[in-house]
């Protein structure tokens, strides 16, 4: 342990630790869905790559927040053994990819927020976070860099592809507010001087996603609309229950399955 | 046996992915030490977060200590300070470019979008005349390029920083 934490924080770094781990599992797996169903092969290396980018950063908060509960529990029974009412991933990170533009946007613009979130988490007073942000940092600029490139392709694209991301856009956009709308967790660590107030990066990811938009030829939707929220409590669409399902498969069936 | 002595056999566990290269030519291994009780502990830190070697890193470390008679061994791994291919020897971009994988340069631009690509020297035939296939390759730590005079595909080993 790096400092002697208070009962209550150290909870509530533990909650907050895996709410970034089960979005970045959630969404590694989602991604790794295109797996031999990429457009074409490069983009379809792309997309597995940045899933196993997410899914060693998974690993590493896992094993943290398996440090920081006490209870012996592996970073396997994390990933494996908790029912949908325990992931405290976002919405965002959860829905089924749509095309390949759906795909690209919703990884720009959970990027967007991680290259923001991770460069303050960096600095964190808590120095495992703060590890793990650093490391994160230099492959989500990575991940940025090509999310971002690749909706203004497809935005400033042809007619079809245009339109099929602009749909997309106004599908997905109810998903974003979440992740500026922290969790009592947050709150707690916030108070503590751990984490940043993740409601004062919404001004920052706007500018970021409104200039990509620009360039891009999209529109931007009305942004003091209506916000999904729920995942980091628990409360999911219902496709996260079908993830689990498929991916915790083997752990129910057979525990302690190791590869 | 002296710390000297484990960096000179830990100069003998090469990467799984690329072999031609030592794990001390990757700047994998960040520290070693011998305790007092003789136990020697090794500092290692991934490339990547979810870099498949590191296991077998791990493992490739355990093996050639033991065979060199060293038995108790605790290997950490440290995140932080983040790895960075600033910290991959000359000597290692030498191998890695006669092994047919155009070295990581020192200044790429990796934030800036669709931003002035740095020309990758080919690995084959030495021009610059190449260009980008795919920014992700067949490990974390590759990009895909060909070149437009020899014609050949080959791997650039990504600026990682």
């Amino acid at each position: 342990m790096n400092i002697a934490l208070h009962t209550d924080i150290q909870q509530a770094l533990c909650n907050y630790v895996l709410q970034l781990a089960d979005t970045n599992l959630i969404l590694g797996q989602r991604i790794c869905e295109w797996c031999g169903h990429g457009p074409i092969l490069e983009q379809d290396i792309a997309l597995s790559n940045i899933g196993l980018d997410l899914l060693g950063q998974t690993r590493s908060l896992y094993q943290y927040a398996a440090t920081l509960q006490g209870e012996s529990k592996t970073e396997d029974d994390l990933a494996f053994l908790r029912s949908e009412r325990q992931f405290k991933n976002l919405l965002l990170a959860e829905q089924p990819n749509g095309d390949f533009g759906y795909t690209v946007l919703r990884q720009f613009l959970y990027e967007a927020f991680q290259l923001l979130l991770l460069d303050r988490l960096k600095n964190s007073s808590d120095q495992q976070l703060a590890a793990i942000a650093e490391k994160s940092l230099i492959e989500t600029t990575y991940h940025y860099k090509w999310s971002a490139e690749w909706v203004i392709r497809l935005g400033d694209g042809t007619d079809e592809s245009k339109s099929r991301i602009q749909k997309s856009v106004n599908e997905i956009w109810t998903y974003t507010g979440e992740m500026f709308i922290p969790s009592v967790d947050e709150q707690t660590l916030t108070s503590a001087g751990i984490i940043p107030d993740v409601t004062n990066l919404k001004e920052e990811w706007l500018h970021k996603v409104t200039e990509v938009f620009a360039e891009a030829t999209l529109d931007m939707p009305d942004n003091n609309g209506w916000m999904q929220r729920g995942g980091k409590t628990g409360v999911h669409t219902e496709h996260l229950g079908y993830m689990l399902a498929e991916m915790q498969y083997l752990q129910r069936q057979y525990p302690g399955q190791k590869w | 046996m002296t710390e000297a002595d484990i960096w000179t056999i830990l100069e003998t566990v090469p990467d799984p992915e690329v072999p031609v290269l030592s794990i001390l030519d990757l700047g994998i291994v960040r520290a070693v030490s011998i305790e007092a009780n003789d136990s020697v502990q090794i500092t290692i830190t991934p490339t990547y977060s979810g870099c498949p070697a590191m296991d077998m890193i791990s493992m490739g470390i355990r093996m050639k200590l033991l065979e060199n008679g060293v038995k108790n061994i605790h290997i950490i791994n440290q995140l932080s300070p983040a790895w960075t291919t600033d910290w991959m020897s000359d000597a290692g971009k030498q191998k890695l470019k006669a092994y047919g994988i155009a070295p990581p340069l020192d200044q790429h631009n990796n934030s800036e979008l669709f931003g002035e690509e740095h020309k990758i020297q080919c690995p084959q035939c030495n021009s610059f005349n190449t260009e980008l296939i795919s920014q992700f390759g067949s490990t974390s730590c590759k990009a895909l390029y060909r070149c437009l005079d020899c014609k050949e595909p080959f791997d650039y080993f990504k600026c990682h920083r």
